[in-house]
Order: C-alpha cells, then structure tokens, then sequence
C-alpha cells in the first residue's frame, strides 16, 4: 500500500468514527426511556463494555496465542477500583454501612473544587485510567508465573486466579476497601454526565462508554498494527521460529498480557458506570465464557469481528430474543413453551449454528475495511518454470 | 570466523555432542552432513542460543557467544533458518520478512534490503500480499532464507533447506545459497542430502553420534570411501 493511500484510509476512519459519536449524542437525545427503540440504547453501552473487553482478550488469545481466561478477574479489579475512587464523601458511609470506609478519596471531587463540572470529566478519567493500571499492575505480578505455561495450562491457571480474585474482593476483612459482599453504589454512573448549553441540556450518558470504548479500542488497532503488534502474531505462529528471529519471548508475551489487561480494567470501570454497581459476584467466569463466544463468533484475530459479535450477542441476549422469554415472540402468542428460560435455549441453539457453519466466526481473520478492498488479482499466471 | 571447541551438548541425561571441534571461515561455505540424531541440528541451535551447551566454547571473531541471549547473537550477525522452513503461516510474505528485520532500527536500510531479497527471490515479490501459509514448500523455503536475510548476517546458518522438496526446486535452492555466498555471506550448512551439499561447500564435516569423524574439502569428502558408503549409496 502506498503512503498516501494508507493516510487517505487513516483520515476516512476518523470521519467515520466522529460521525458514529454524533450519531450516538443525536440517538441519546431523540429516543425517550417509553419508547422501543430505547433497548437500542441500552444495547450500545452494554455493547461498547463488551466490544472492549471482547477486543482486550482478542489481543491476547487471538494475536498472541495466550489462551487466558483471566478477563473478568481484571475486569473485576477494574470496576472496584473505579468505583472505589468515585464515590462522593456524602454517600460513603451509607455506601460502608457494615465497615468503616478506609479510602475516602474522591477524584471527581477533588478536581470539581477547583476546576468545575471539567474537573468532575477530569477526576472519572483518572478514575478510569487508574482501574486499568491496578488491572495491568496485577497482571504483570501474575504473569511472572503464569506466563510460563502453555495453552491449557495456562487457561486453567488465569481461571484460577480469577476465582481467586473474585474471593479476596468479597472476604469481609478487606470490607473497609472492597465493602466486603455488599455492592458499591452511588459513584460516577453515565448518566452524570451531561452537557449544558444555556438552557438546553445534552444527555451523554449513551456517548460516554462509547467514547472509551472506540479511543481504547483505536489504542490497540494501533499497536497491532505496529512492530509490537507484528511480533505477537510472530509469537502466535511460531514460538520457536519467532525466538531464532530475536524477539524476546518472555517480554512480548508480559507486554500483551499487561495492556490486555489494562484495557480489561478499563472495561470494568466502564461497565461499572452503565451498570451504577460493582459487585464482585456478577464477575463469574461465565462472564468471561461470554466474551469469549463473542470473540470466536466475531472471529478469532478480528478486532471489527470482536466488535460486531459483542454487539450482536447483546443485542440478541438483550433485546431481540427477549420475546422468548415473556411469551411473545415474531408475533407468535404461545405463553406456554416462550417462557422463562426458553429464550437460552434458542441462544444456545444459534451459537451452535454459527460455531458449525461459519466456523471461523463472522469475519475470520479479516477487518471490515478488507470486505471493501477490491480483492487483488492473483499477479502473473504461473511463469513457464 | 566462527570457532568451536569441544562442545559438550546434552539433553537430560543423553549426550547429543561429544566434544566437537568445527571452523567456519569467513566467506566460505561449511557444511555439516550426517545421519538423523547425529547431533547438526543440536549444533546450530548451540549457536544460535536456542540450546544451551554444558562445556567448551563457540567464539565468533574472538566473542564467546556461549550464554550470550538470542538477540545478541543475532545482532553480532549470525542468523538461522531453521528446519522445516518455520514460515509465519497467518502472516504475508511482506511481514515474514519485516519480522526478519525486527531487531534493527534503520529504516531506510531495510528497505534496501527487502528490494535485495526480492531481487534475489522474484517470486516473493510477486506473492508479498500473501499469506506464507498459501506458499508452496518451495516458496515457504525461499521465504525463509529471505526472512534470515533481512536481519543481515555475515554468516548465515541453515538446517535442512531441502527439507521435504522436489529435486527440481533443490537445485535451485543450493544455487541460491551460492548466490548468497558470491555477494559475501558465510554459509554455515547442514544436509541429509550429502551429494548436493559436498559438492556446494568449500569444507565438509562429517557428524557421527555426537562426534565429527571426517573433515576436508567438499570434492575430498565427495570421493571417500567411507562417506560414499555412508551417505551418498554407492
């Protein structure tokens, strides 16, 4: 590809995403909680925690052949401590009711004094960034171990830990940080966030997980698409043919696990906000089962792929097959047979379908862009040889 | 030059080398033949840093690379292309080569060595889109002799490049890599295939469980009693 033309795609990229988030603030305004189409809504802030987290894995267990299943451990670390560090004084105590809150820091607060509703945008960012440094910092410690193992082992050992994460968050002698089993509430949630201008106010709270969403997300196309990004898929195809060409094994395999699991704990900060809770007992391994599907629906070393599965598979779990399970469905009245839990049965019945005829997910290996590019005429027919 | 002296190899509790002493000097091509498990490919990888050896000493231009990590031994120069071709699969041929170049940092250099390695391997160039995984044996084999060029080496370390291949695509393999070998790169080479490799070489070693017992030019070894016995079926 030449210079000029790759530049052309990078600035076509930017114009689509801009006008993605005017669509997304224009959405957010027109559609009323009444309406239908709110599901819509509620299906692109769910879908952008997914879509993050789906791509965060992808990174690992699609780019770098790291078949870990860690992510909702540090999606965990991530929600705890965005909302940890969010909570507003007035509401700590009855947050804590059970312990004696031990970290009575606010950031929102501590900038909005000085700075304003910028400084209340400045304190959650940091709040965010921070949820996905803790996220990071665990992992590295993690990783020294861990990263050792191979395929299985190391599935089974990122398992593990997760479980164990998820315990030491709810032990009660941790409860003046963590609150113990009792969920945190009352911090920073999406709906905080609007924009004011004279009298009209602007509601962002669909725009703001789907802000982080696609700047994090723009983040780890980048380094994929970098050097670093080359020696992952290097690592992933060939360990030993990837170490003779010099790439230092260890330190790419601790770098992609690390910002992996960064972008994991930024996904749970954001999915703290939509959500307005953080309970450690929703951070299951099934949740991290899930990201999975949606990685290997969308396609396994497709980040436009992990994109797409997660929002079909929460528009799908959230919103369309709904009717399943309130005795409604396509028109059909049948209270009998659609009714709780039928609506699993017919999700499991099209993971099936998917993972049996298209096998290598929505989009294999290839980007959205790929699908537009005029496919290259196979050059010269084979030469006389 | 590269220098080996008595090099103990062992793998658990099995020897793999006895105690070789080997030279590769500068600008020659070297070759190492011998039967499966006589210890070649445990020599190469010794080299590269891939293994680790228990004693003795390899020294490149007075530089002992023994203990030395992978990517030192590769900046001094000495670059692998390892057995069964080990091509990126999923990755094109464009970016097989830019992994090759994945330890150095001049850009503009690079470039002029990709043009370099596609002048020598046109058909790398007319398949730089696809992926090495699509590439016939042949291909994936001139990719990976490619790869290995792009880090630059002095001295370039082959196992088995006729690995697999059809007689046809074999000759024109060795005669790349004395094409390489005219334009300044040592030839480090190990073979199965003793006829094609003896009569390419400059100097023959000849690898039995672990111990070199034969050494000379290619055309001396060629005509052995011994190694036409051994190797060569007549």
């Amino acid at each position: 590809m030449t210079e000029t033309k790759s530049r052309r795609a990078s600035w076509l990229a930017l114009l689509l995403i801009l006008l993605f988030w005017a669509a997304v603030i224009l959405l957010d305004q027109i559609i009323k909680p009444t309406d239908k189409l709110y599901m819509l809504l509620t299906v692109l802030q769910k879908g952008s925690v997914y879509a993050l987290a789906a791509v965060s894995m992808n990174l690992l267990n699609g780019y770098t052949g790291l078949f870990s299943l860690g992510h909702a451990g540090f999606m965990l670390v991530g929600a705890y401590t965005y909302a940890i560090f969010t909570i507003p004084s007035t509401a700590r105590d009855t947050v804590y009711q059970y312990y004696n809150a031990a970290i009575r820091v606010s950031f929102p607060e501590i900038f909005s004094g000085a700075l304003g509703g910028f400084g209340t945008v400045l304190g959650v960012a940091l709040a965010v960034i921070l949820a996905g440094l803790m996220a990071a910092i665990l992992a590295y410690l993690i990783g020294l171990p861990v990263l050792r193992l191979k395929s299985d082992y190391l599935a089974i050992a990122t398992l593990g830990f997760a479980e164990i994460v998820r315990a030491v968050f709810q032990w009660s002698k941790l409860g003046p940080i963590t609150n113990g089993s009792n969920l945190l509430k009352s911090f920073a949630r999406t709906s905080t966030f609007k924009l004011s201008i004279g009298e009209m106010s602007i509601s962002l709270s669909t725009f703001v997980p789907v802000l982080i969403a696609t700047l994090s997300i723009t983040v780890i196309v980048l380094i994929v698409n970098s050097t670093y990004g080359r020696a992952f898929k290097a690592i992933r195809d060939d360990e030993v043919a990837a170490e003779a060409m010099g790439i230092n094994l260890a330190r790419h395999k601790m770098l992609s696990f690390v910002t992996s699991s960064f972008f994991a704990g930024v996904a749970g900060a954001t999915m703290a906000m939509v959500l307005s809770i953080a309970q450690a007992n929703n951070f299951k391994s099934a949740m991290t089962y899930e990201i999975l599907l949606m990685v290997v629906l969308g396609g396994i070393g497709s980040i436009s792929g992990s994109v797409m599965g997660s929002m079909l598979f929460v528009a799908a779990s959230e919103w369309w097959l709904r009717g399943l399970d309130s005795g409604r469905f396509l028109g059909i009245n049948a209270p009998g047979v659609f009714r709780n839990g039928f609506r699993l049965v017919v999700f499991s019945v099209v993971i099936m379908i998917v993972v049996l005829f298209f096998r290598k997910g929505i989009m294999g290996e290839r980007e959205l862009p790929d699908l537009f590019r005029k496919r290259k005429k196979p050059a010269v027919k084979e030469a006389t040889e | 030059m590269l220098k080996i002296h008595d090099l103990h190899v062992s793998y658990g509790g099995i020897k793999a080398l006895r105690g070789i002493d080997l030279e590769v000097p500068d600008g020659k091509i070297v070759t190492l033949i011998g039967a499966n498990g006589a210890g070649k490919s445990t020599t190469l990888r010794t080299i590269s840093g891939l293994v680790k050896a228990e004693s003795g000493s390899v020294t490149y231009n007075g530089v002992e690379l023994l203990g030395q990590p992978i990517y030192k031994i590769l900046e001094m120069g000495i670059a692998m292309v390892p057995e069964g071709r080990r091509v990126f699969a999923n990755l094109s041929v464009l970016e097989n080569l830019k992994i090759g170049a994945y330890l150095r940092k001049d850009r503009n250099e690079i470039e002029t060595d990709l043009k370099w390695v596609y002048s020598l391997f046109p058909r790398l160039e007319e398949r730089s889109w696809q992926l090495a995984g699509t590439l016939s044996g042949g291909e994936q084999q001139m990719l990976a002799v490619g790869r290995a060029l792009m880090s630059r080496p002095k001295l370039m370390m082959m196992d088995e490049p006729s690995l697999g291949l059809a007689p046809l695509v074999v000759k024109g393999i060795f005669e790349i890599i004395k094409e390489i070998n005219r334009q300044g790169v040592t030839v480090l080479l190990i073979e199965q295939n003793a006829n094609m490799a003896l009569k390419t070489a400059d100097i023959g070693y000849v690898l039995e469980t672990g111990q070199i017992t034969l050494t000379g030019s290619g055309q001396e070894l060629l005509t052995n009693e011994a190694v036409k016995k051994a190797y060569l079926g007549e």
